[in-house]
């Protein structure tokens, strides 16, 4: 496993005091905070800036990280030596789940973190879970997150995701397990929805009902089209001639080709709607078609002289609004 | 080769077709009864009906509890900051939506 240096995570120097590694976690929080950021990486860095925390604003554990040692590089293939804890009283802080927000569950930490200060810690901070006779529960909820093509909103589609689902067993070992559910994708369905399944949460206990399934939407970004909302948007490119004479072109939608037209004197950026072409729904979305105007490259001799002839017999400046 | 027959699961769009009663959404969300009324004084989400015990509540409300219950957890923030936040989260998702397709048009 990569040895992780939580002092390089949470910026800060190995001397820190606690309200310095304090400040510089409240900072970091906020800028990677996966509700607040919009950085691609951010919900990683998140989790990983937690886990830093976790041990390093615990004195305990803090000291226990620290004398691994300080000539450990992030990403070093890391074991932990056999007795690396020894000499060490942990109180049994426990997790205070101070943070994971997305994932506060036993499976967001590292291997490494696990190796560390997995059994011990996570024993003594969840005693009285014990299923014991009589004991009752409803299963709690579960989040996740699933990307589908823009296709299938359009259309509506059967769609398998593999989900891994953390589980603590009787020891406080953590294991993720995988498992793959075949679901209905509403034709509609917009980015950012979510799909609720009922039932298919975690497993009460004793008895107690499942909780439900969330299924966050995200489309996989498409080679052509954008997506916002119900609206698609699409670069259309035109020729010179087709933007100063008008035309009719062929332009791909999600729902197969059509002819659109085109008006004489059509300019790059100018925007058609194409109404009810976007993805289903009440109202359905539209589809917009950017034009950007392209040129022929001026690489043989008939193609220069084209743009010569259009040099001499054309007065154009499109530079006159600049005064120049 | 006997393939494993999976049951194909419908569900719901929550934004669109669900409503929840103040139970639902505790359950939903994992949180106390308290801390939903508190984000209903605070503004964050709008019930419909009259009284505490019919309230009812779109499917938005759901993810903006959590969200709300996130902040408050990983960023030690208060409700009023809490609200406040969610404001902006919302501005500013608005704002970089606009952003998109004002660079996407920009070259006119």
């Amino acid at each position: 496993m990569e040895f992780k240096d939580y002092y390089e995570v949470m910026g800060v120097k190995r001397d820190a005091t606690q309200d310095e590694i304090k400040r510089a976690y409240r900072k970091l929080a906020r800028k990677y905070h996966p509700d607040v950021s919009k950085q691609s990486d951010a919900e990683a860095r998140f989790k990983e800036l937690g886990e830093a925390y976790e041990v390093l604003k615990d004195p305990e554990k803090r000291a226990a990280y620290d004398q691994l040692g300080a000539n450990w590089k992030a990403g070093q293939d890391f074991n932990a030596p056999p007795d690396w804890d020894a000499g060490f009283e942990f109180s049994g802080g426990g997790y205070t789940g101070g943070f994971g927000g997305h994932g506060g569950d036993a499976g967001a930490y590292s291997d490494f973190f696990e190796a560390l200060f997995g059994q011990g810690f996570r024993s003594a901070g969840q005693g009285g879970y014990r299923t014991q006779g009589g004991f009752q529960a409803p299963g709690s909820d579960h989040h996740a997150k699933v990307l589908i093509d823009l296709e299938d909103a359009m259309n509506g589609a059967s769609r398998s995701f593999s989900l891994r689902v953390p589980k603590v067993d009787a020891q406080g070992h953590v294991t993720t397990s995988e498992r793959v559910l075949k679901v209905n994708i509403p034709r509609g369905v917009k980015q950012g929805q979510h799909i609720r399944l009922a039932g298919q949460g975690n497993p009460g206990m004793g008895g107690g009902k499942p909780g439900d399934l969330y299924l966050e939407i995200e489309f996989n970004p498409h080679s052509i089209y954008r997506v916002e909302g119900r609206d698609i948007y699409l670069d259309v490119p035109i020729t010179p001639w087709e933007a100063a004479l008008g035309a009719t072109i062929k332009v791909p939608t999600p729902a197969g080709r059509v002819d659109l037209k085109i008006r004489p004197g059509a300019a790059s950026g100018n925007k058609l709607r194409l109404k009810g072409r976007g993805i289903p729904g009440n109202p359905a979305g539209d589809l917009y078609v950017i034009l950007g105007i392209s040129l022929p490259a001026a690489t043989t001799d008939k193609a220069k002289k084209i743009y010569t002839d259009m040099q001499q017999a054309l007065d154009f400046n499109p530079r006159a609004r600049l005064g120049v | 080769m006997a393939r494993e027959r999976t049951e194909i699961l419908t569900g719901i769009i929550l934004e669109e077709q669900a409503r929840l009663s103040l139970r639902e959404l505790c359950e939903a969300c994992a949180v106390h009864v308290e801390f939903i009324a508190e984000l209903v004084d605070e503004g964050v989400i709008d019930p419909v009906g009259y009284d505490k015990s019919h309230w009812c509540f779109s499917g938005t409300s759901l993810q903006r509890i959590r969200k709300a219950k996130h902040l408050q957890r990983d960023l030690g923030l208060n409700l009023a900051g809490v609200a406040l936040a969610l404001d902006l989260i919302d501005e500013v998702q608005q704002l970089r939506a606009q952003l998109e397709s004002f660079s996407d048009t920009g070259h006119e």
